[in-house]
């Protein structure tokens, strides 16, 4: 994948609009974090932190057990559990039931799980229609492109692209103002919720004392698909329970302040299965669809698996300088930026994406603003572990191999390091190398020339310290 | 004092900057101590670790805690690999009970330079004299897992006729990163871009930081930028008088 992996990279990189609009939006938003988690703003912010992670990190060791309470409890209130595998079992429930009540539209509320199994694609290939409901997954749907960021998926679209789209796929007059544009979109999908049958959303936590779902949104769309349509779907991760609801204290202090800076999202929905009697709204069936896609292969690694902690708010993106360079497309899935660089090699296998571990300057600072204490980069350290085993396994990477025996061998041999080491300065280029054009074996050295491409090399001094050391009394 | 204290100056000082252990070196023996440099001393390991090459990186590790067995102080002039010290080793001998143990009281013996200086040997003014304007660029490892943040600053602040203009995004990363400056050469280089931007948006006429390896990065992009600013580690800065 490093052909393309570059490629997109160098892309994106060459793209000037496109470099302003991630890094401003993603200034944005990690201001608006920095301010709202500050010791003044949240002077418990570190133990939110502790306390998230512990609560995450309880639920996942004890994961079977949480996943039957709230099975037990979704029952109990006339709901029904269904587990799939993958992204065709989940096709092939909402297509089967889709097909038993003759349903032909879905709206759709923003999830990143529905992403990582195309379920839209899915759907729309056997005839049924699913609208995108949330504005930025709607302005992508209508582009047929992916999420570029976890909770702001059409960061790279500006507002002339989104004219661009609308007047292309609505044919409607060309509409550059923001709020007309989403007045426009809002008479759209208001048809769409009132005609729709079946509501899928996502969920940000399932409670498992409960057996409750929560839903944090700004639009009020994912309010809309869970209570107009008669059938509400929930499509989640099976890392998405906790233990009880008194614990969404904890997460919904931390959730939005970390995703965008905002003290709390403009709606955050509990939900408790179908309508019950007695009651004026809610949908007539109600299912929730744990998803496993992976997800299981990560229990046994007891350091690793913390990757399954993530609640999606997107701000190790918006910390990451090496995201904000390169953008979302230029990651292999639908999960980008630090946590989809330790989640997307666990999902699909380190194989997979071998590069991605690697592409990562190993800052900490994704780590360092997770609400939950994903050690990010430890996690990153231990897949680069296991991206050169399964080489070594595979017969692949001699070379780079055969270089790190020998880095071991020479800095366990002091007199061999240091002979190496001159020998080596006094071939070595220097400042922009031009006078290394007449030894060209050397120039040709790839990491040599790779440095060279894009700075300078400092002249070798004329002694290293030992020597200079050696010398000075 | 009188004290004995070891250093480990790390393969790139000793290679390519020497300049600034001669200079770590003049700071700690102004202040009373008698400094030592185990000859043995080679690497800690790191770049064979962050490149997923754990055997390797072990066998550099073990070698480097034989060489600094008998030393109580050993100072470092790298954030980054007192980091791979104290934080990784653990790490890499996870499964020997007895290299554990004794990575654990090594932890306790290694410091890295600006930090040595205010904790251990609790000075701010060295009594250095450095007439310029300088910004201060933080080390990632240093500034986000060994969390120094405050010693620089109050080193700095008591260098005489010496401005500290902090620069807009001082705590992000230069792009460095090892291996991964060659192997994503094209984004390490953007990201020092951004960084030379906020570097000379703030007028100072030197950068500071407690990494060589940052200022390999940072020097190598100014220069070929064309850019007259030059880079100096903390302790050059302090023994300059």
């Amino acid at each position: 994948m490093s052909v393309e992996f570059d490629q997109k990279v160098h892309d994106t990189l060459a793209d000037a609009n496109l470099q302003l609009a991630i890094y401003t939006s993603t200034g944005r938003l990690k201001r608006g974090r920095v301010a709202s988690v500050s010791g003044e703003a949240m002077p418990d912010y570190q133990e939110l932190r502790d306390q998230a992670h512990a609560i995450k990190k309880h639920a996942i060791d004890n994961l079977d057990y949480y996943l039957e309470e709230f099975e037990r409890n979704v029952t109990a209130r006339g709901g029904k559990v269904i587990y799939c595998k993958d992204a065709t079992a989940v096709a092939d429930f909402v297509l089967g039931l889709a097909k038993e009540r003759g349903v032909r539209l879905i709206v759709k509320s923003k999830s990143m799980t529905t992403e990582e199994v195309d379920l839209n694609e899915r759907l729309e290939h056997h005839g049924l229609e699913s609208v995108e409901t949330d504005l930025g997954e709607y302005i992508l749907q209508l582009a047929h492109e992916k999420p570029y960021h976890i909770v702001l998926p059409a960061l790279h679209k500006t507002r002339y692209d989104v004219a661009d789209i609308f007047t292309r796929e609505l044919h409607v007059p060309r509409e550059t103002v923001i709020e007309k544009q989403t007045a426009l979109a809002c008479g759209v999908l208001r048809d769409k919720f009132l005609a729709a049958d079946i509501g899928i959303s996502g969920a940000n936590f399932l409670v498992a004392d409960s057996g409750s779902i929560v839903i944090i949104e700004n639009e009020g769309n994912a309010r809309l698909t869970t209570t107009a349509p008669k059938i509400h779907i929930v499509l989640a991760g099976i890392e998405k329970v906790i233990p009880r609801a008194r614990d969404l204290a904890t997460f919904l202090k931390l959730l939005a302040r970390s995703a965008t800076g905002q003290l709390l999202s403009a709606y955050t929905s509990v939900l408790s299965g179908a309508r019950r009697p007695g009651e004026i709204d809610g949908p007539d069936e109600f299912y929730v669809v744990l998803l496993d896609n992976g997800r299981t292969r990560l229990l046994p690694d007891k350091g690793k698996r913390q990757t399954l902690y993530c609640i999606r708010c997107g701000a190790c993106l918006n910390a990451c300088p090496v995201y904000r360079k390169i953008g979302g497309y230029s990651f292999p899935w639908v999960y980008s930026g630090p946590i989809g660089a330790i989640l997307t090699p666990q999902f699909m296998g380190v194989s997979h994406e071998p590069a991605l571990p690697f592409a990562s300057s190993l800052c900490g600072a994704c780590g360092e603003v997770c609400p939950v204490k994903i050690d990010i980069p430890k996690v990153l350290l231990d897949l680069r572990s296991d991206v050169k085993k399964a080489e070594a396994r595979e017969g692949q990477g001699r070379m780079e191999r055969l270089a790190f025996r020998a880095f071991a061998w020479l800095m366990t041999h002091p007199r061999a390091y240091e002979m190496a080491c001159r020998m080596a300065a006094l071939m070595a280029p220097s400042g922009d190398g031009s006078w290394l054009k007449s030894v060209p074996p050397l120039m040709n050295l790839p990491p040599v020339r790779a440095w060279l491409s894009q700075r300078d090399l400092p002249p070798p001094p004329a002694k290293s310290f030992r020597e200079l050391w050696r010398h000075r009394r | 004092m009188g004290d004995r204290v070891a250093l480990f100056v790390t393969c790139l000082v000793d290679q390519l900057f020497p300049k600034v252990g001669m200079s770590m070196a003049s700071v700690l023996e102004r202040l009373g101590y008698t400094v030592e440099f185990p000859e043995d001393q080679t690497c800690c390991g790191q770049p064979a670790y962050n490149s997923g090459y754990r055997d390797e990186a072990r066998r550099v590790a073990r070698h480097f805690i034989r060489t600094f067995a008998g030393y109580d102080r050993i100072v470092v002039p790298s954030g980054s690999c007192t980091t791979m010290i104290v934080h990784h080793f653990a790490e890499l001998f996870r499964k020997e009970p007895e290299t554990l143990r004794q990575v654990a009281e090594l932890e306790k013996r290694v410091w890295e330079f600006s930090t040595f200086l205010t904790e251990v040997a609790g000075v701010e003014d060295v009594g250095a004299r450095f007439p310029e304007v300088v910004t201060f660029h933080d080390g990632c490892h240093g500034l986000r897992e060994l969390g120094v943040r405050a010693a620089p600053r109050r080193l700095l602040g008591r260098v005489r006729d010496l401005e500290l203009r902090e620069m807009q995004t001082g705590d992000e990363c230069c792009g460095f990163g090892g291996t991964f400056a060659v192997k994503f050469a094209e984004l390490s280089g953007a990201m020092v871009r951004s960084k030379i931007d906020a570097i000379l948006e703030t007028g100072a006429t030197t950068v500071v930081s407690l990494d060589a390896s940052c200022l390999m990065q940072i020097q190598g992009a100014l220069a070929r930028a064309g850019k007259p600013v030059r880079t100096l580690h903390l302790a050059e800065v302090l023994a300059s008088r």
